[in-house]
């Protein structure tokens, strides 16, 4: 099986700036990557050299098994930009139907389309009078046009309510079902980590972390934290027992490595009736984002 | 072929929704008319048939209105798209970057065409209608039709470049505004002014010529001029029309069109979104 999506090496300098510095990766069939890294790190233009809008200073990229940007790789693409914004005189379903055109699809498909994005009832109101969310899913619904091979989504998600969103999720496992490949950027590590299949870390145009959130989580190794609460009067002791730990009231707070997370549990359970309550906190998904995030690998 | 006709239909649909259309009709029509009206009443001494008069201040007409209307409609068409976010979006579609402006230039030349059409028949009937010897006046009227379209082409053909190269619609419609006034209006004033001058020297001789034919607005004007013979009635630069040859100017009219579609190609192509 050949991957839908790859990038080798690639480079892109702006005039001064380098957006991006020797990223490679890999998208296979039916694979949902999603691209995380904060405002700038690159994620826009990498999104942009993969469908041939801007041309890469040096490194490969195939989509679809051709170049970025030509017929062959045009077809089987879909791409939905980050704001884009239709024109407000045409309405929902004038839109779709000239896109669908564009492929030469059938017109027909429009409403369609729009049902399946939850447009349906306002697919003959012009677009100028649609909410935010509603213009998001104009372009949604242009992106599932002709079965493409791979959808590049950029922040498909921003302006979509939670509801929403998890339709949307929804749509993108269908999609992955059958066989595309899809490659979105979003914010949210907390919205993606569960729906999608991979995660990669942009940090500053260089690649920062690949892998499931179990890898990262892993790979990050940040420390794991743990709230005692001691019974009545025992409090000193148990921060005798647990050097290290901060007293907050009645409570302790330990941190310690992932490998020592188990020994440090067994000395807890040691203290036997001591102890009123232990909870054990693992790095938070935003702990693990902003390690990768800050380029702190 | 399918991908220009949708560009094209989506183009005149906005066009219709933003009073394009409306506007070009209403516009053509009144000013036809009103020259129409205006031009029939000092007649008969001169021997020539009313609308022959009238094709002379249409000329005029067109030569101010037809640029004005082809850069309004066309300034937004790339930055336009551009700003909202749509440009890149469909520079992924598998439509080249030329079939999305022919699309564009069928559209809104056929807006153009027919707004023109409209008032050069409303012209036509309310003359003939009151002087059965104007239909001589027709295949003048007819070849001002088609030369108005043809000068429509050319600006809406420049519309699309200046819109390419200034990314912004407000960028775009301030090019767009000093153009129509530079090239309709001040770019006579400043002949003339050479002409005073220059005294009868060089220039008058020798550049004033070509300086009218490079340009696409008096290229139009002398042609509509010479070939209708109504240059006589004409004050200014109309009465160089008499100097220069009616294949010089055909020339021109007939090549500007093309290369102000190139130059808008060229400048789309080099649009990075
Ligand atoms: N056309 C351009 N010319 C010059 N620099 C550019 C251009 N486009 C992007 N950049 C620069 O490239 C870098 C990456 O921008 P990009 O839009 O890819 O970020 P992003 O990850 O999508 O950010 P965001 O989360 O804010 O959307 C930024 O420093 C940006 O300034
Ligand atoms: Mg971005």
């Amino acid at each position: 099986m050949t991957s839908t999506l790859t990038i080798t090496h690639l480079t892109k300098r702006f005039q001064g700036v380098e957006a991006l510095t020797d990223v490679s990766l890999s998208v296979a069939p039916g694979e949902r990557v999603a691209l995380l890294g904060h405002n700038g790190a690159g994620k826009s233009t990498m999104m942009k050299v993969i469908l041939g809008l801007i041309p890469a200073t040096s490194g490969d990229v195939t989509v679809c098994d051709a170049a970025p940007g030509s017929p062959a790789a045009r077809r089987q693409v879909a791409y939905l930009p980050e704001n884009a914004a239709f024109h407000p005189a045409l309405t929902g379903e004038e839109q779709v139907r000239h896109y669908l055109r564009l492929r030469g699809e059938d017109a027909r498909q429009a409403l369609p389309l729009l049902a399946r994005v939850g447009l349906h009832d306002a697919a003959r109101r012009r677009i100028g009078t649609y909410s935010k969310g509603m213009r998001q899913r104009v372009g949604l619904a242009q992106a599932l046009i002709g079965h493409p091979r791979l959808l590049v989504l950029d922040e498909p998600t921003s302006g979509l309510d939670p509801v929403s969103r998890r339709e949307f999720y929804a749509l993108l496992d269908e999609l992955a079902a059958e066989g595309a490949s899809i490659l979105l950027s979003s914010h949210a590590l907390t919205e993606v980590e569960a729906r999608t299949d991979r995660i990669l870390v942009l940090s500053k145009g260089r690649l920062a972390a690949s892998g499931t959130l179990v890898d990262l989580r892993r790979e990050a190794d940040l420390p794991v934290v743990l709230h005692v609460t001691a019974r009545n009067g025992y409090a000193s002791d148990i921060a005798e027992a647990l050097p290290g730990a901060i007293r907050v009231g009645a409570a302790l707070h330990l941190t310690c490595p992932q490998s020592d997370k188990l020994a440090v549990l067994g000395r807890i359970t040691g203290l036997g009736d001591k102890v009123a309550d232990l909870e054990v906190l693992p790095p938070s998904l935003e702990d693990i984002y902003s390690h990768f995030s800050r380029g702190t690998v | 072929m399918r991908r220009v006709i949708s560009t094209a239909t989506t183009e005149f649909r906005i066009a219709l929704r933003n009073r394009w259309v409306a506007i070009a009709l209403v516009l053509m029509a009144v000013f036809s008319l009103v020259l129409t009206l205006a031009g029939s009443a000092p007649t008969g001494g001169l021997g020539v048939d009313r609308l022959s008069v009238t094709v002379a201040s249409l000329t005029s007409l067109s030569v101010y209105l037809v640029p004005l209307l082809a850069l309004l409609m066309s300034f937004d068409a790339i930055a336009g798209e551009a700003e909202r976010g749509t440009l890149p979006l469909l520079l992924t579609y598998p439509v080249s970057r030329g079939e999305v402006l022919v699309g564009k230039l069928i559209a809104h030349l056929a807006i153009l065409a027919v707004a023109v059409l409209l008032g050069h028949g409303l012209a036509a009937s309310v003359s003939i209608s009151g002087d059965a010897a104007a239909t001589s006046g027709l295949p003048a009227l007819w070849r001002l039709s088609w030369s108005s379209i043809l000068l429509g082409a050319t600006f809406l053909g420049v519309g699309y470049a200046l819109s390419a190269l200034s990314r912004r619609p407000s960028g775009a419609a301030g090019l767009a505004i000093s153009l129509w006034l530079g090239l309709v209006v001040l770019y006579d004033l400043a002949l003339l002014a050479v002409i005073v001058a220059d005294n009868g020297g060089w220039f008058t001789t020798e550049a004033f010529p070509f300086a009218l034919l490079a340009n696409p607005a008096d290229a139009f004007r002398l042609y509509n001029l010479s070939a209708s013979g109504a240059a006589t009635t004409a004050a200014g630069i109309g009465g160089a029309a008499n100097a220069i040859p009616a294949w010089q100017s055909l020339f021109s009219i007939l090549l500007w069109p093309l290369a102000a579609l190139m130059l808008a190609g060229a400048a789309f192509r080099k649009v990075t979104p």
